[in-house]
C-alpha cells in the first residue's frame, strides 16, 4: 500500500516535471537548433534576449504588465473576498460571476475584450493588457483570499472588537495580518497567471505590448531557436524566486518574535 | 415608566418568570426612585427574534454593580444570544438595556467597555501572549511604560509570567483560558462576560478556575455574567443565578433560593436532583402547605401561597432530605411526611450511598450518609421527609 502510494506520487511528479526537464537544459546549448543532443553548453541564448531588441522588450513588458495585473487583482480580488464574507442576496451568484473568468475558454473572453476596448480605445494599451491579465488573474486571488478568510474565527475579530477595537483597528490588527498569507498566495498565482497569459494578449495587445509568452508564442512559428528555452528559464526561475520570497516571508510571520511589547 | 409599563405586561402573564419580572421590575422602580443605588445592568423587555425564531422573550434582568451573575440552562436556551446583546454583537428586535443608568443599546462593542471571555478563548493566534494581552492597552492608546507593567501584572495574577512570549497555540486548554481571562481584565473594564469560559477543561482544572475566577471577582469587586450550562459550577461561582429555558427566565435568585426552593419543575429538575411527586394543592399558607398526592396520601410541605388550592402541583424533595429508618420507627406529625416502601437497590458511590425506593407504584431516591446502616435490597423500610424541605411547584 505504502509502496503504491510512493510509486504513484513518483509518476505523477515525473509527469508535471519532464516537460520542463526536457526544455531546461536546451536554454544552455551552443547550437542553433532547439534539439538534443547538446554538444556544449553556453549561456549565448541569455545573452541573445538580452541583446535582441524584441525579446528584451517583452521582458519588460511582461514584468510591467505582470505587476500592474498582480496589483489590480490583488486589491480588486482582496476587496471582493472581504464584500463577499458575509452572504447576502445574490452573493453566491456573484461569485460564481467573479469565478467565470477561470472556466470559459480564453478565446471567447478575448474576442468579448477585443471589441469591447475598441470601443473603448483601450486596445493596443498596456492598459488594455493590464486589464485583461487582471480579468483572469481575479479567481485566482479570490479562491485563494477567501480560503484564508474561511480559516479566521470570527470569534476573534469580535474579540478584538470588544477589546476596544474599531472596525478599522479590527482590520488592521487582527483580519489582515490573519489573511495575509492568502493575498500573497493569490498575488504570486496572478503573477503567474499575467505571465503565461498568451490567448487574450494575442486580441488585445499591439506590437509594443508583446509580453514574453506571447513574443515565445510567435518566434515558435518564425523561427523555432534555443532562445524560447531561455525565456522558458526566465519565467520559471522568476516564478519560482516569486513564491520562494512568499514562503521565506511567511515562515518569518510564523516565527516566534521577540518578547518586548511593541507600541 | 418603561419599568411601569414592564410590570404591567409582565404580571398579564400569571406564569413564575411574570411574577419574577414583575418583582424585579417594581424594586428597580423603587431603586430608581429613592434615587439609592440603581442597577448596574438593566435589561428591560429584551427580545431577540432570529427570523421568525424567538430566541430571546421579553426579558427582565437587573445586575448591581460588584455582582456575580451566572445565566445557567441548557444548550440552546438563549445564553449566549443574551451575551451577545450584552457586548453589543447583537441589536435586539425590542427592549433596552442599560449600563450605569443609560441605554448602551445604540454603542458598538468597542465602546462598550466590557471585557469578554469566549467560549473558545478566542485568543489572537499571530500575537505573543504579552501582545495577546497588551492589546486592549494599546487600543485605548495606553503609554508604553505603563502598558509593560500592567501586562506584567495582569500575567502575574493568572501565573502565567513565563509564557509571555509564546503563541497562543503553544498553550494548553488551560493556559489559553487563563490568559483569554487576563486579557479581558488588563484594562478594568466595568463589565466582564464570559461564555462558559471553563467548559473545555478537565474537571480539576475547571475546579481550580473556578475558585481563581471567583477570588478575583471578590479581589477587583468585578461585575461578572457568567454563562454556563453546569449547574454545579452556577452554585459554586455565582451571588445570583438566572436559570433559563427557551429564551426566558424561569428563576432568578442566590444558590440555596434556586436550589431549596425551586420555583418550577424545569428549575427543580435542572438542578440538582429531585423527587417528584404529582397531586392537587389542598392547604396553601404562611404556616405550610398541604398536596394530597395522586396515590391518596397527605402531604405536608413549606409555606407556600402559589400555585393556589385546588390546583395540580409537584411535591419536589430533595434525595439528600430523605431518610430512611427500619419500618415501623417512624411517626407522622405535623411537618414529617412518612411514607412505606421497599428498598429496589442500593448504590455505594464512596462518600454515600444512594437508596433506590419503590414506593408502590412510585419510585424515589434517597442520598444516605455512608455511616448508616446498610439496607439490604428488598428490605421494607420508613421513608421519612420533613415537610420544610418539601416544595410545592406548579406542574
Ligand atoms: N445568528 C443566529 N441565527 C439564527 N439562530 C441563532 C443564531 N444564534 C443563535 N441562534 C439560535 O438561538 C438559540 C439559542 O442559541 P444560544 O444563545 O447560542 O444558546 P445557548 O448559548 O444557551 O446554548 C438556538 O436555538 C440557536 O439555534
Ligand atoms: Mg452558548
Amino acid at each position: 500500500m505504502k509502496a503504491a502510494k510512493i510509486v504513484f506520487g513518483l509518476l505523477a511528479v515525473t509527469f508535471l516535471m519532464a516537460p520542463l526537464v526536457t526544455i531546461l537544459p536546451l536554454a544552455f546549448t551552443s547550437s542553433d537548433l532547439l534539439s538534443y543532443p547538446i554538444r556544449s553548453f553556453s549561456l549565448r541564448w541569455f545573452e541573445e534576449l538580452m541583446i535582441s531588441d524584441a525579446w528584451r522588450m517583452s521582458i519588460v513588458n511582461s514584468l510591467v504588465i505582470g505587476a500592474g495585473a498582480t496589483l489590480l487583482a490583488t486589491v480588486l480580488g482582496t476587496l471582493v473576498s472581504l464584500g463577499l464574507r458575509r452572504s447576502f442576496a445574490f452573493s453566491g451568484i456573484l461569485k460564481s460571476a467573479l469565478l467565470l473568468p477561470m472556466v470559459v475558454p480564453a478565446v471567447i473572453l478575448g474576442v468579448g475584450m477585443q471589441i469591447t476596448f475598441i470601443q473603448l480605445g483601450l486596445v493596443n494599451t498596456h492598459v488594455g493588457v493590464i486589464i485583461a491579465h487582471t480579468v483572469v488573474a481575479l479567481p485566482f486571488v479570490i479562491v485563494s483570499v477567501s480560503g484564508s478568510l474561511a480559516g479566521i474565527d470570527m470569534r476573534v475579530e469580535r474579540a478584538a472588537m470588544s477589546l476596544g477595537a474599531n472596525p478599522l483597528r479590527v482590520f488592521g490588527h487582527v483580519t489582515l495580518p490573519l489573511m495575509l498569507p492568502g493575498v500573497l498566495s493569490g498575488a504570486v498565482l496572478a503573477f503567474a497567471t499575467s505571465l503565461d497569459e498568451v490567448v487574450l494578449t494575442l486580441f488585445v495587445a499591439g506590437p509594443n505590448q508583446r509580453t514574453l509568452a506571447r513574443q515565445m508564442f510567435s518566434s515558435i512559428r518564425e523561427n523555432i531557436s534555443p532562445a524560447i528555452a531561455a525565456a522558458a528559464f526566465v519565467i520559471i526561475v522568476g516564478t519560482v524566486v516569486v513564491a520562494g520570497l512568499v514562503l521565506l516571508f511567511r515562515a518569518a510571520a510564523q516565527r516566534q518574535k521577540p518578547s518586548t511589547v511593541t507600541v | 415608566m418603561t419599568a411601569s409599563m414592564a410590570t404591567s405586561r409582565a404580571s398579564g402573564r400569571g406564569s413564575t418568570t411574570g411574577r419574577d419580572g414583575s418583582m424585579a421590575a417594581s424594586s428597580a422602580r423603587v431603586a430608581a426612585m429613592n434615587g439609592a443605588s440603581a442597577p448596574f445592568i438593566a435589561l428591560e423587555q429584551v427580545e431577540m427574534m432570529f427570523g421568525t425564531h424567538r430566541v430571546v422573550d421579553q426579558l427582565d434582568l437587573t445586575i448591581t454593580r460588584g455582582e456575580f451573575v451566572s445565566l445557567l440552562g441548557p444548550s440552546g436556551s438563549g445564553k449566549t444570544t443574551i451575551l451577545m446583546l450584552l457586548a453589543g454583537f447583537l441589536q435586539p428586535t425590542a427592549g433596552s438595556i442599560c449600563l450605569g443608568g443609560k441605554r448602551i443599546d445604540h454603542l458598538p462593542p468597542h465602546r462598550r467597555d466590557m471585557g469578554v471571555v469566549f467560549q473558545n478563548y478566542a485568543l489572537f493566534p499571530h500575537m505573543s501572549v504579552a501582545d495577546n494581552v497588551a492589546f486592549p492597552l494599546r487600543m485605548r492608546r495606553v503609554g508604553r511604560e505603563e502598558i509593560e507593567q500592567r501586562v506584567t501584572r495582569a500575567l502575574d495574577m493568572v501565573q502565567l509570567q513565563h509564557l509571555r512570549d509564546r503563541r497562543p497555540a503553544m498553550l494548553s486548554g488551560g493556559q489559553q483560558q487563563r490568559i483569554a481571562l487576563a486579557r479581558a481584565l488588563v484594562f478594568e473594564p466595568s463589565v466582564v462576560l464570559m461564555d462558559e469560559p471553563l467548559g473545555a477543561l478537565d474537571k480539576q482544572l475547571r475546579e481550580q478556575m473556578q475558585l481563581d475566577i471567583r477570588d478575583l471577582h471578590r479581589r477587583l469587586g468585578l461585575t461578572i455574567v457568567f454563562v454556563t450550562h453546569d449547574q454545579g459550577e452556577a452554585l459554586t461561582m455565582s451571588d445570583r443565578i438566572a436559570v433559563f429555558n427557551r429564551g426566558r427566565i424561569e428563576q432568578i435568585g442566590s444558590p440555596t433560593e434556586i436550589y431549596d426552593r425551586p420555583a418550577s419543575r424545569f428549575v427543580a429538575e435542572f438542578i440538582g436532583e429531585t423527587n417528584l411527586m404529582a397531586g392537587k394543592v389542598t392547604t396553601t399558607g404562611p404556616d405550610g402547605s398541604l398536596i394530597r398526592l395522586d396515590s391518596g396520601e397527605d402531604m405536608a410541605a413549606s409555606a407556600a401561597d402559589w400555585p393556589a388550592a385546588g390546583n395540580e402541583a409537584l411535591l419536589s424533595v430533595r434525595p439528600e432530605n430523605v431518610t430512611v429508618q427500619p419500618v415501623g420507627t417512624a411517626r407522622r406529625t405535623e411537618r414529617v411526611n412518612i411514607m412505606q416502601a421497599k428498598v429496589a437497590d442500593s448504590v455505594y458511590q464512596g462518600d454515600h450511598l444512594r437508596l433506590h425506593l419503590d414506593c408502590g407504584q412510585r419510585r424515589m431516591i434517597a442520598r444516605l450518609d455512608r455511616q448508616v446502616a446498610d439496607y439490604a435490597v428488598g428490605t421494607q423500610v420508613d421513608v421519612v421527609f420533613q415537610a420544610d424541605n418539601c416544595r410545592v411547584i406548579p406542574t
